[in-house]
């Protein structure tokens, strides 16, 4: 099988960017000052296999475009800038689907109000990605469709059975999943931004249930996910993790409502430190909703604390090891999820030191909301198909502290490690934290037993302020990582 | 409550005219389609067509600064073969395409055809809802100046009230379903939500409200008494109220849930374990519990996709069937679970019209519609008067459960302490924590004042979302947990 990454270059001059041109170019045809175009071309396949049985089995594949318009309309009497603007999406990619994408957002502008922060980047700020450039990010790789379909199923078995022969007292499976897709992303403007690229993800998991002698049942999952097939797990490790990660819930109790140390797990920790990207989100801190708007520059977290935004993450993956293609040889280089070679504005991608030993370095800005707060965007504008860009990271990670996780537990006489977090109890605006969680109940410096139906409350100005360890447990499965952090002072609400 | 249902000409009442007309289909190329699903030996096969046309517009710092129009057409085909199910879609809908996709999607069985398809038999539809479009240009001017009249009445409400967003997003659904089995329907499903944010600042904190509602109606709903001043005075009001709230209590007390959107707790704590599919697999907490006592006998829970206007109506579900009002709870005995098509015929039970699905990418599966309890006989001020010690909570943010252990949790948006029988301080926002098969056990006291919520539900189940309602009388829970940080 070849993991060569399949070249961006043979894509120049798509019909998806020819799709994406003509939007743009008739937008401005009908009046409007500036276009900008998005397309999208996806394939996607996913299977679901429960108790070894294949329960659903999709392939398809996907278009769309999305278009924004602007139109120069400053106020009566003013001559500073001012521009309305307006979007449409439609997966119709037909002649007719074009005119009325482009009719549509350009009648949808009239009724807009001019705002004078509204409009395109500046032409010098834009991005101008090479084909080289792109490819060097390693987004793309072929290897994930060249997995035949009845292999990809058997992937999904396997990573089951492993988890269902693991403990007698694992009967049961919610199911595993394999899911692979390939994602072709356009983006054009008038003001001569072109971008064009290719990505490719694949990953697989698993969802045993364990039962206990009094009949009760838990469920936990693991899972492996990677831009190229031969990064990800083999499927017997995985199912091995997600079945002890369900029995070691088994039995869980409640345990009283008290103030004791949260020790979070990797997992969890990567939500629960994201809100730091969140509250320095340019929207929020713009509008004033969020608890630091107006800190920049300010400790808002304690010393031990630095988080960075960086778009541009490659790593180089050993090949080695416990593989789904056996155990390789040397290194790949591949993009982090997080890793664009260009933002939602058509901006260069970077890294951001967002807090600097606890100080407010940078915010999460946007074109939009840097104009809106005199300041430079930071490269974080997220652009989906349909409407404005929003403020959307690339890959983030806490810096990693120098203990084991088991360190960091070993001097706590009594508090929670935090397994998993349930509800939506977070609140940036003024800090309030309370959500439901199960996770192990600490004893003596050890994990002593399984909790559950217990809550855990603070206010994260606080939180932040109050991390008393980070772990050396840094490892990046997704776009973000945190290690294990345990934070004082917490109210566990329970029993 | 609801708008009452309109009245339509027979023409408009022909869902399925659109699709001939506008997408060029015919009965004769879904034959041919579910004929080719079925090639390889599966035992059903359906065609699922949809188009979406959504409107989305905001006002933001009192700038029309959002104006958004999207339009989403595919068609879904599925294939089952026992418990399996294969699928494709396509957005484009070109005949080959189409048989291309059915074709896909028939190899999840490997074998001769053994079914043919039935001649095509209309669902008769009811009309639980208006169809007139959202979308023309004189719309556009009415709802800019509807969200333009939230924005003012928000401002108005206090000069403590510093940001404000309003919004206003509609869209109108045609979906079109033919099956080898014979089903045949279509419906036309307008869907509006109005949306307000506001932030209050005062000198010491800052504090967010938000407030909502609609449901399947026309404009004219929002210029009744549920109009853009209502929403947004909520919003600026619950805004308002969090600046000098104070913590929540922390720990197990007695707790009072307002009526409407509390309702919330009923959709977590029962609703999803009762769906069929998890059941089947016996990976629901309340899996095996049909006869049992699930709640006290002063509990009754239906859901109910019938009721006119309501978010999460539907003339028919997204398999064809005509939605229902479904027992699930009655007198705290667990009656019955919400099932589609698939897990009716392998459970053999009835097909409760629950088969719901975000759009034609994704695969149906047991939903819930608008979930709620009946009245009680309880007076809500003497549930209020019976409490020593306790929470009051009005308002939710959302909840989440895990239907395997039945454990879930909801968080409460507005709530105040109960003391000596008064209802007086309000405090931060908690979250709510309970086990679903346990926790209407301790429902001690059910009001006589039913609501349903203003229409602001979504759903999530498995990456899919679907509108929903929820609904609830004031009632009375011993004891419950409460995620705050005070005493």
């Amino acid at each position: 099988m070849s993991i060569e990454q399949q070249p961006t270059t043979d894509l120049e001059k798509s019909h998806l960017r020819a799709l994406a041109e003509q939007a743009v170019e008739r937008a401005l045809a009908a009046g409007a000052c500036d276009a900008e175009a998005v397309a999208f071309a996806g394939e996607e396949f996913a299977v679901h296999v429960r108790l070894g049985q294949v329960e659903q089995l999709t392939e398809s594949g996907s278009r769309a475009i999305g278009l924004r318009v602007f139109f120069d309309s400053p106020a009566a009497g003013s001559s500073e800038p001012a521009q309305r603007t307006a979007s449409t999406s439609t997966s119709d990619l037909t002649e007719d689907g074009l005119k009325r994408l482009v009719d549509g957002a350009v009648g949808l502008a009239k009724v807009t109000g001019a705002d004078p922060f509204a409009g395109l980047p500046d032409r010098e700020l834009l991005a101008h990605p090479s084909a080289r450039a792109i490819d060097d990010l390693c987004l793309y790789f072929d290897d994930v469709d060249a997995i035949p379909a009845k292999e990809r199923i058997d992937i999904a078995r396997r990573c089951e059975a492993s988890a269902l022969s693991f403990d007698t007292r694992i009967q049961n499976s919610v199911g595993a999943d394999f899911d692979a897709s390939t994602a072709h992303r356009v983006m054009v403007n008038s003001r001569g931004f072109r971008g064009e690229y290719r990505r490719s993800y694949c990953g697989f998991s698993v969802t045993p249930i364990a039962q206990d002698a009094s009949g009760a049942m838990q469920r936990d999952y693991w899972y492996s996910s990677a831009r190229a097939a031969r990064l990800l797990d083999s499927p017997e490790s995985v199912g091995r993790k997600a079945a002890e990660r369900a029995l070691r819930r088994l039995g869980a109790r409640r345990v009283p409502t008290q103030k004791c140390p949260v020790v979070y797990a990797p997992e969890v920790a990567r939500s629960l430190m994201g809100n730091l990207l969140s509250a320095a989100d340019g929207d929020s801190i713009y509008r004033n909703a969020s608890m630091f708007a107006g800190k920049l520059g300010e400790q808002v977290a304690g010393e031990n604390i630095t988080m960075v935004d960086d778009g541009t993450l490659v790593f180089e993956h050993s090949l080695s090891g416990d593989k789904l293609l056996g155990d390789g040889e040397g290194t790949l280089r591949v993009g982090g999820f997080g890793t664009s070679p260009y933002d939602g504005d058509g901006l260069a991608t970077r890294r951001t030191v967002v807090i600097e030993r606890g100080i407010l370095k940078s915010l999460m800005l946007n074109t939009y909301t840097g104009r809106k707060l005199n300041m430079a965007s930071t490269g974080k504008a997220s652009r989906g198909l349909a409407g404005a860009p929003g403020i959307g990271g690339g890959n983030y990670f806490l810096e990693p502290g120098t203990l084991t996780p088991d360190e960091i537990i070993s001097d706590i006489p009594q508090g929670l490690y935090v397994l998993s977090t349930m509800g939506f109890g977070v609140n940036l605006v003024n800090g309030d934290y309370s959500l439901g969680v199960s996770g192990l109940w600490i004893d003596g410096g050890e994990l002593a037993y399984p909790v559950e139906e217990i809550t855990i409350a603070g206010n994260l100005k606080d939180m932040f302020r109050n991390v008393s360890a980070i772990a050396n447990d840094l490892e990046f499965r997704g776009s973000g990582a945190v290690p294990t952090v345990r934070i004082e002072g917490m109210t566990v609400a329970g029993s | 409550m609801a708008a009452a249902p309109h009245t339509l000409a027979p023409e408009v009442l022909d869902h399925k005219r659109w699709f001939f007309s506008h997408l060029g289909l015919s009965e004769r190329l879904f034959e041919r389609c579910l004929g080719e699903a079925l090639s390889a030996g599966g035992d059903f096969a359906d065609l699922y067509f949809e188009a979406v046309t959504s409107t989305s517009l905001g006002i933001d710092e009192g700038i029309l600064k959002t104006a958004a129009q999207g339009i989403s057409v595919g068609c879904g085909i599925r294939v089952l073969s026992g418990e399996r199910t294969g699928f494709a879609y396509t957005d484009d809908l070109s005949p080959e395409r189409l048989l291309k996709a059915a074709r896909t999607a028939a190899l999840i069985a490997s074998g001769p055809q053994t079914q043919r398809v039935q001649g095509f038999q209309e669902v008769s539809t009811p009309q639980l809802y208006p169809i007139a479009g959202f979308s023309s240009d004189a719309e556009l001017s009415t709802k800019i100046a509807l969200i333009e009249r939230a924005d003012k009445a928000a401002r108005a409400f206090d000069p403590r009230i510093t940001q404000v967003r309003a919004g206003l997003n509609d869209e109108l659904r045609r979906i079109l379903i033919a099956a080898s089995d014979g089903t045949y329907a279509a419906d036309t499903q307008p869907l509006a939500r109005f949306n307000v944010f506001v932030i209050a600042k005062d000198s010491q904190n800052t504090a967010r409200g938000t407030s909502g509602g609609g449901g399947r109606v026309t404009l004219d709903f929002f210029d009744g008494d549920k109009g853009p001043e209502h929403y947004a005075r909520e919003a600026a009001r619950t805004a308002i109220l969090q600046l000098g709230a104070v913590a929540a209590p922390a720990g197990e007390m007695e707790v009072v849930l307002g009526p409407g959107w509390p309702g919330v707790l009923l959709h977590e704590a029962v609703g999803h374990g009762l769906e069929a599919d998890f059941n089947r697999k016996k990976t629901s907490a309340f899996s095996g519990l049909i006869g049992q006592q699930v709640a006290s006998s002063k509990v009754t829970v239906v859901d109910n996709g019938t009721m006119p206007g309501r978010r999460g109506s539907l003339n028919v579900d997204d398999e064809g069937n005509p939605t229902q009002e479904t027992v699930l709870i009655e007198n705290g005995i667990l009656r019955g679970y919400l099932s589609d098509k698939l897990s009716s015929k392998l459970m053999g039970m009835p097909n409760t019209g629950s088969g719901r699905r975000e759009s034609y990418q994704a695969i149906p599966m047991p939903r819930m519609t608008n979930t709620y309890m009946l009245n009680g006989e309880d007076d809500p001020g003497d549930i209020i008067k019976s409490v020593k010690r306790g929470l009051y909570a009005v308002n939710f943010g959302g909840g989440q459960v895990d239907i395997t252990n039945g454990k879930f949790v909801f968080s409460a948006s507005e709530a105040y302490l109960i003391e000596d029988g008064k209802v007086t301080a309000p405090v931060k926002g908690a979250t709510l924590v309970g086990n679903g098969p346990e926790a209407l056990k301790h429902v001690s006291m059910v009001g006589n004042d039913l609501a349903l919520d203003e229409g602001i539900g979504t759903c999530g189940k498995a990456g899919q979302s679907v509108p929903v309602g929820v609904g609830m009388p004031t009632i009375k829970l011993d004891r419950m947990t409460v995620g705050g940080t005070g005493r």
